[in-house]
């Protein structure tokens, strides 16, 4: 902040302009950033997961090295099942996430619809909420004895069982994790040039036909990353399986594994060894199904594709296709709010009485939490969209060797699950001291703020790489060939080409780095350095905690939708400034 | 992010004097905040020249970060209820013996020692399980609450009963093994998988069951008394009942090994277990029973008593040496039979509880011989109890070598697929049975 000017230039100018220099990767550093990166990934990734991982492979009567337990992996039911049900609920899950994310994407990107912004805001909710407490809200609405089915029970004499089984972890992961496929659309929609469609429909195009042909495919970038994202999160999620009591999937029978009480048995090693690999699978596939198109458009239309004015009895349709989706994914947090105001809520519809009382004894007790969380996940994010823009460019711009390895090693963090990055973490950084403090590495507060850095990279990456699939290179060559070095060009063309996308990446990594349970609870070493999520986690673990939780989980929707609104409404001037038509 | 300068600068002010780090002690417990917060305030009350510092985790992370941070260790205390737990550190070397002095405390509650003989942890409170239940669920359910084990097995509770796995909750595990002990092996997995029938879920939480029943997700809960006390005392609509099988535990604490202020750590036991410290347990959000006997004296009505109740937790003699030889293969055998197959054991026990019901009216004696074979195919055990308790048996569960050549017959993930498809197979053709049975 300190850094920006107050020149009349630099007010007009765009975002990239007020951002630091720091932040703009130096071009004659392009190798020296990737080294450094490198190192990072390998200091901070790779060696603690292999410090954990390894016992995958070795023989454990003997030490020795072995392929053995991959065999056994193969060789039990049990894990080819749960393979196939984590495959299926994945798979499931896009689809769901996609029926809800696009409708809302594109009412709010194509037409003229009043309140986009807080649709937009309001759409991304759901991920700023720790999956605990999402199930737990789930469960007392549309649980087998929740809101919902007592009420059905009562009136009709029939339940539905949303929450039972494959089928609750498919609701509620495709209700988490949506947003995903709508931010990155949305990203995605807004950058279409508008001489894209104005050419199809010259030629006749209209419609569905339109949409279909055109207008979506040349959305596939942001789709298939936020698709990509959806489908390796809800494959390696952990927390919304085990809350629903589900174990027949492939990451509740790793956690299980590693986690029980004196066993050590490998196979809990083995399955995060596969989550890994099958995600990097997952994600090489979305690259292959991209390859050899290209979805870059030259000139930035005014912020996207044409608004349409809708008529009234599509404004009536839209209005309520959009009041539809948001009623059903706010619904936790419908949920959460009556659990916060709630006394007592058992086996009822809605809590017997209401009451202040949680907020005050949350308030009481959780401040330190708040004011950690916003911390740590501000440096989490800013490292991420800093690291994943340069990660980015390397890998599409640059020829530099091992440039790919960089994005799958950063990607693969999607599927190292939590607790074993929080072990790896104490294995390897609990020995080293820091400088200065006498105490180790691994419970200083800032190991907890590298983790999460760690953790929510891969959203940030897939964000800005989307973006920067977006800006034409002629743009670049055109900038550098009227001269500009080659750090002037990612400076004042590339990166503000990419802002939407960055910030996208910004929200998506800070909100969800905001509600971290499963790595920070491992790394967590007082309780004065604890986040958000873990205060939560503290509060609901007792019978007259639950207000009290729901009311700090609360406060964590607030402080991250704050964040959210804020940088939509710094998308939305960013892009008038460059529609009014002064730089590009 | 002041705060946490703060907190750094004070920590290397601390380090830097170390007459004032004297007074800190890092405990690390799975007890809840609601527990935790009363004690410290009366222990730092009655010693103000002690901080407590408490670190919450659960019960299996807990024990992780102790054995990840033991090289260079900065805990003092491990404060957690499950008494295995303490056996893992104590094996591993990772609690140091102190010599705790108090006064009045018994050598016993109900069947359980109370204290570790070799000195490395000690009890400080006990807790016996029982069934939980909401009363608004069991009426509109129009059921009654069930009392003894065996009571949870009958089909009106197909559906309504939830428990956590002894594999997640050192507690779950012990009574697990109490039946087992009580009923003998083949009987109690007998009773166990008879009960695991009417499972509406298996969580993966100890407090994933009170929790649970609280909401009303399912209507009865297998869980340890302070829960069903708790709960009731912050208002929700359920109760609790002791049954005839159950053994009482201790829930412990213990030094860790290299404890930075091991004689601040002392001092915490031993206000721990003063009648002041023992008093703080009746706090209505903790709830557990004092194992200082004067301290009943203070307690509410209705308070339960073991020290002169000899009904609760009495039956079983608890025998401490076969749980642990046989610990993680208990373990294993109910995530194999109940856990990973709740769908299709529910199944099977649900067919063959129609199966009966369709009997009682035929009384068609070839329908009986298929009922009474179902359940023997339910209630088959891949191991009897004498391989349960073979030390080399055990030995692929743990995986712990004294020598690098010592070698091991089989894998886990062998034994475990092998039980696997016997449990599988049983509960299809026990299914197959019991439908053809009620077709009768």
């Amino acid at each position: 902040m300190s850094q920006q000017t107050t020149t009349p230039a630099a007010v007009r100018a765009g975002l990239a302009d007020r951002l630091p220099v720091w932040l703009v990767p130096r071009v004659s550093g392009l190798h020296v950033a990737a080294l450094l990166i490198a190192l990072m990934l390998v200091g901070l990734l790779l060696v603690p997961v292999a410090q954990v991982m390894i016992v995958a492979f070795q023989d454990p009567a003997t030490g020795a090295a072995t392929l053995q337990n991959f065999v056994d992996f193969f060789r039990t039911s049990l894990f080819r099942e749960s393979f196939w049900n984590s495959f299926y609920v994945s798979a499931m899950s896009v689809v769901v996430a996609t029926a809800i994310a696009l409708p809302l994407a594109y009412i709010t990107t194509r037409f003229h619809f009043s309140g986009s912004i807080l649709i937009q805001s309001l759409g991304f909710i759901p991920l700023i909420m720790p999956p605990f407490v999402g199930a737990v809200a789930m469960q007392l609405i549309f649980g087998r004895n929740g809101t919902v089915n007592l009420l059905l029970k009562d009136n009709f004499g029939i339940s539905i069982p949303f929450m039972d089984g494959l089928n609750g972890v498919i609701l509620v992961q495709s209700i988490h994790y949506f947003p995903f496929i709508l931010i990155n659309l949305s990203a995605s929609l807004r950058n279409i040039d508008r001489s894209m469609e104005e050419a199809a429909q010259n030629l006749g195009s209209h419609g569905m036909r339109l949409f279909r042909r055109i207008v979506f495919p040349l959305a596939m970038p942001g789709y298939i990353a936020g698709a990509a994202l959806v489908f390796i999160k809800v494959f390696d999620d952990l927390g919304t399986p085990l809350l629903l009591n589900v174990n027949n999937m492939l990451a509740p029978q790793a956690f299980l594994r590693i986690s029980s009480i004196g066993i050590s048995d490998p196979m809990g090693y083995v399955i995060s060894v596969i989550l890994v690999v099958f995600s990097i699978l997952s994600l090489w596939a979305s690259f292959l199904f991209m390859r050899g198109k290209d979805y870059a458009t030259v000139q930035k239309g005014g912020g996207g594709m044409a608004r349409r004015t809708l008529k009234p009895g599509e404004k009536v349709l839209a209005y309520g296709v959009v009041i539809f989706i948001l009623l059903v994914v706010l619904s936790p947090h419908l949920g959460l709010l009556l659990l916060s105001f709630g006394t007592i809520w058992s086996f009822a519809p809605l809590p017997d009485g209401y009451t202040l009382a949680n907020y005050v004894t949350m308030w009481e007790n959780s401040k330190t939490f708040i004011m950690n969380t916003v911390l740590y996940a501000g440096i989490a994010a800013t490292l991420d969209v800093i690291i994943g823009t340069a990660i980015a460019y390397i890998v599409i711009r640059t020829r530099i060797f091992g440039r790919k390895g960089l994005d799958y090693l950063a990607t693969a963090a999607l599927a190292v699950p939590g607790v074993v990055l929080g072990i790896g973490y104490l294995r390897t950084f609990h020995s080293i001291d820091v400088p200065l403090l006498d105490k180790p590495l691994a419970s200083w507060w800032v190991i907890i703020a590298l983790a999460l850095m760690i953790r929510r990279l891969p959203y940030a990456l897939r964000a800005c790489t989307a973006a920067l699939q977006q800006v034409s290179l002629a743009l670049e060559e055109a900038a550098e060939s009227l001269g500009a070095t080659k750090r002037r060009t990612i400076q004042k063309v590339v990166i503000p080409l990419m802002t939407g996308g960055i910030l996208a990446g910004f929200v998506t990594s800070f909100a969800t780095a905001a509600v971290e349970l499963s790595a920070t609870i491992m790394l967590v070493s007082s309780n004065n350095d604890a986040p958000l999520a873990y205060g939560i986690y503290l509060f609901m673990q007792t019978p007259s905690g639950r207000g009290a939780g729901a009311a700090l989980g609360i406060v964590a929707v607030i402080v991250v939708a704050i964040g959210t609104i804020a940088s939509q409404i710094i998308i939305e001037r960013d892009k008038k400034l460059k529609s009014s038509g002064d730089v590009h | 992010m002041r705060r946490n300068i703060l907190s750094s600068v004070a920590a290397l002010a601390l380090a830097a004097s170390p007459a004032m780090a004297a007074g800190t002690i890092t405990v690390i417990t799975s007890f809840p905040d609601s527990m935790t917060g009363p004690i410290e305030a009366a222990f730092e009350a009655a010693h103000p020249d002690h901080d407590l510092e408490i670190l919450n985790k659960k019960t299996s992370a807990g024990v992780k970060y102790i054995q990840e941070i033991a090289g260079d260790n900065t805990a003092d205390i491990f404060w957690a209820s499950a008494p295995d737990a303490f056996e893992v550190l104590k094996n591993d070397g990772m609690l140091a013996a102190v010599d705790i002095a108090s006064e009045g405390i018994p050598e016993k509650i109900g069947a359980y020692p109370l204290n570790d003989p070799d000195g490395y942890y000690f009890g400080f409170a006990g807790a016996g399980y029982g069934i939980m239940w909401n009363e608004r669920y069991l009426k509109a359910n129009d059921l009654e609450p069930a009392r003894e084990w065996s009571d949870l097995a009958k089909p009106v509770y197909h559906g309504h009963v939830g428990m956590s796995a002894p594999s997640r909750s050192g507690t779950t595990h012990l009574t697990v093994e109490t039946l087992l002990q009580g009923d003998g092996w083949d009987q109690g997995w007998a009773q166990w998988k008879r009960i695991a029938g009417n499972f509406s879920t298996v969580t993966e939480r100890s407090f994933g069951v009170p929790d649970g029943v609280n909401t009303g997700n399912f209507g009865l809960g297998i869980v340890i008394d302070f829960f069903g006390f708790s709960s009731r005392a912050s208002g929700f609509p359920v109760d609790f009942a002791y049954p005839t099988v159950t053994a009482l535990v201790p829930a412990n604490i213990g030094v860790v090994k290299n404890a930075p202020n091991e004689a601040g750590a002392v001092t915490f036991i031993e206000y721990l277990l003063t009648p002041e410290g023992q008093a703080v347990l009746l706090d209505p959000a903790i709830m557990r029973l004092p194992i200082n006997p004067a301290t009943y004296a203070m307690a509410p009505e209705g308070f339960p008593n073991p020290f002169e109740d000899a009904t609760i937790g009495a039956t079983v003699e608890f025998d401490v040496e076969t749980s642990g030889a046989r610990y993680n293969i208990v373990n294993s055998m109910f995530d194999v039979m109940i856990t990973y197959r709740l769908d299709d054991l529910r199944t099977a026990v649900g067919a063959i509880q129609s199966a009966e019901g369709a009997y009682a009216k035929s009384g068609n004696a070839e329908a009986r011989a298929m009922i009474d074979e179902a359940w023997a195919l339910i209630d088959a055990n891949p191991i009897d109890e004498a391989q349960s308790l073979d030390p080399e048996f055990a030995a692929i569960f743990t995986k712990k070598r004294t020598k690098a050549d010592d070698e091991v017959g089989e894998r886990q993930a062998e034994v475990e697929q092998k039980w696997d498809s016997f449990v599988v197979e049983n509960y299809r053709k026990a299914t197959e049975l019991a439908q053809q049975a009620a077709g009768m």
